[in-house]
């Protein structure tokens, strides 16, 4: 047999070993990375936008707002994020009883989805010409219908494009996942990888990443220009 | 018995933190269904008078009464329906670029009550200023014209009584800016609006106003009305550069 073939060959018994361990891997990566999207669209963009709002030079000056969510958007973009899930344990244990498992481990990656979209929600819409939320207000707009009917759709297409920024950090932060027992495909490489020197399996799982960060990040691009007329 | 005037500003003075002087002392009555153009060099206060009558800026001293309203007694959501009350046109005219040309009059019209919305407004404002063929494009495909045409139509979908326009026509061509100018005219005469015009461009007031205050460093110097000879003149832009450049 050549290199290659041997490879190949290596490959498909491992797979067949583990194939089953893969798909369970693949589908927890799934749940952390759709549940921490999820909030960081339902928090993290109301979060952006309040940081926006709040800020002194902005339709809704609020400086105790706007420091303090500042502030916990930085402290919590800023910690390793190992760390994070470490310093976040007493949380987890009291919001989920356990801090062990994929639903337990999803909390911290949770967190950071918030602040890190939240931070770009923000970026965004201070892209937005400052005309769009003052014509809205001479229109005689409340805050909410100048976020939702005016900076919203004038951001949407950059803030697709974040979201999906933001879904391969936490494609990325979620491999570490596995020691607090989250699973997913990171701890897979490692595990079954990494750990029972199966290069090949590792190699082959990381190839699976990349192919998940290519596609979010093809769909991403894809779906942000069809929505961007500018 | 004469209609009340859509603008009343006594004795006005706003002053800027830092001590800066937007303006001084202004009396001013704009009356109902004229234009009245407001000219001045940059500084004089143009700006601040609009900013005024949208509520963008409070008065320091005096009182602005906008459509009967005393601004400075109104809270905000006294000021938000004043709001809807009054057009405004921005010299960037600001579109949401996402959003198609039906889509951006429409938005100014769902900030209405729905009781006093109508389904067909926003097709006949878009007659109006010409470009119900356009309803569907997004304003990266329109001209600058154009664009400033939907401004206008955003600004009037609600039936406003007082439009208020900022530089309306600065970054047009002459032949452009005329249409935009006969579309301000038409806007009075078809919906009987009041129309207050700030520019530094002289051909804008003689094409348009009845009346013209002119502003020197916070202060209203004249008020003028326009000669009748003087108004509806326009000149092209080749017989200006003729005019002005020829030997």
């Amino acid at each position: 047999m050549t290199g290659v073939e041997d490879v190949f060959a290596s490959l498909g018994a491992s797979l067949a070993e583990r194939g089953d361990d893969l798909l369970d891997a693949l589908g927890e990566t799934g749940y952390m990375l759709g549940v921490s999207l999820a909030a960081a669209v339902v928090f993290g963009l109301p979060l952006g936008a309040a940081v926006y709002l709040t800020r002194p030079s902005g339709i809704l000056p609020q400086r105790i707002v706007w420091s303090v969510a500042n502030f916990l958007i930085n402290v919590i973009r800023s910690f390793p994020f190992l760390l994070l899930v470490v310093f976040l344990v007493p949380v987890t244990r009291a919001v989920y009883g356990t801090t062990f498992g994929t639903p337990a481990a999803t909390f911290s990656l949770c967190v950071v989805a918030v602040a890190v979209y939240g931070r770009l929600v923000e970026q965004i819409l201070r892209e937005v010409s400052p005309g769009i939320p003052r014509v809205a207000q001479t229109l005689g707009a409340t805050v909410p219908q100048t976020v939702w009917r005016f900076l919203l759709p004038e951001a949407l297409p950059g803030l697709v494009y974040a979201l999906t920024s933001a879904s391969i950090s936490l494609l990325s932060y979620s491999t570490v996942l596995g020691v607090v027992g989250g699973g997913g495909i990171g701890d897979f490489a490692l595990r079954y990888g990494y750990q029972e020197y199966d290069d090949v399996l590792m190699y082959f799982t990381i190839l699976v990443i990349l192919v998940i960060v290519l596609v979010i990040q093809a769909v991403g691009q894809r779906i942000s220009v069809r929505l961007d007329h500018r | 018995m004469l209609p009340p005037s859509p603008v009343e500003l006594a004795r006005v003075g706003v002053a800027y933190p830092g001590g800066v002087q937007g303006l001084a002392e202004v009396d001013l009555t704009v009356d109902d269904r004229e234009i009245l153009g407001v000219i001045g060099e940059s500084g004089a206060g143009k700006s601040t008078l609009l900013n005024l009558l949208t509520g963008e800026v409070a008065a320091t001293s005096g009182s602005v009464t906008v459509l009967g309203a005393d601004i400075g007694r109104l809270d905000r959501a006294g000021l938000r329906r004043l709001r809807r009350e009054i057009g405004v046109v921005f010299q960037g005219v600001h579109l949401l670029s996402n959003r198609t040309v039906r889509q951006n009059v429409e938005v100014a019209l769902s900030l209405r009550p729905r009781r006093e919305r109508t389904a067909s407004a926003v097709d006949e404002v878009l007659r109006f200023v010409g470009l119900d063929h356009r309803a569907d494009s997004y304003p990266a495909q329109l001209s600058g014209g154009q664009r400033q045409r939907v401004g206008i139509a955003r600004a009037l979908v609600s039936r406003p009584r007082l439009l208020l326009c900022d530089e309306p026509t600065s970054a047009l061509d002459a032949a452009t800016a005329g249409e935009v100018l006969d579309l301000l005219r038409d806007a009075r005469d078809r919906f009987g609006t009041t129309v207050v015009v700030v520019t530094h461009d002289l051909d804008v007031v003689r094409s348009v106003c009845d009346r013209v205050a002119l502003f020197e460093d916070g202060r209203l110097v004249d008020v003028l009305t326009v000669a009748p000879s003087a108004r509806g003149q326009r000149e092209t832009y080749l017989d200006r550069a003729r005019r002005e450049l020829g030997a």
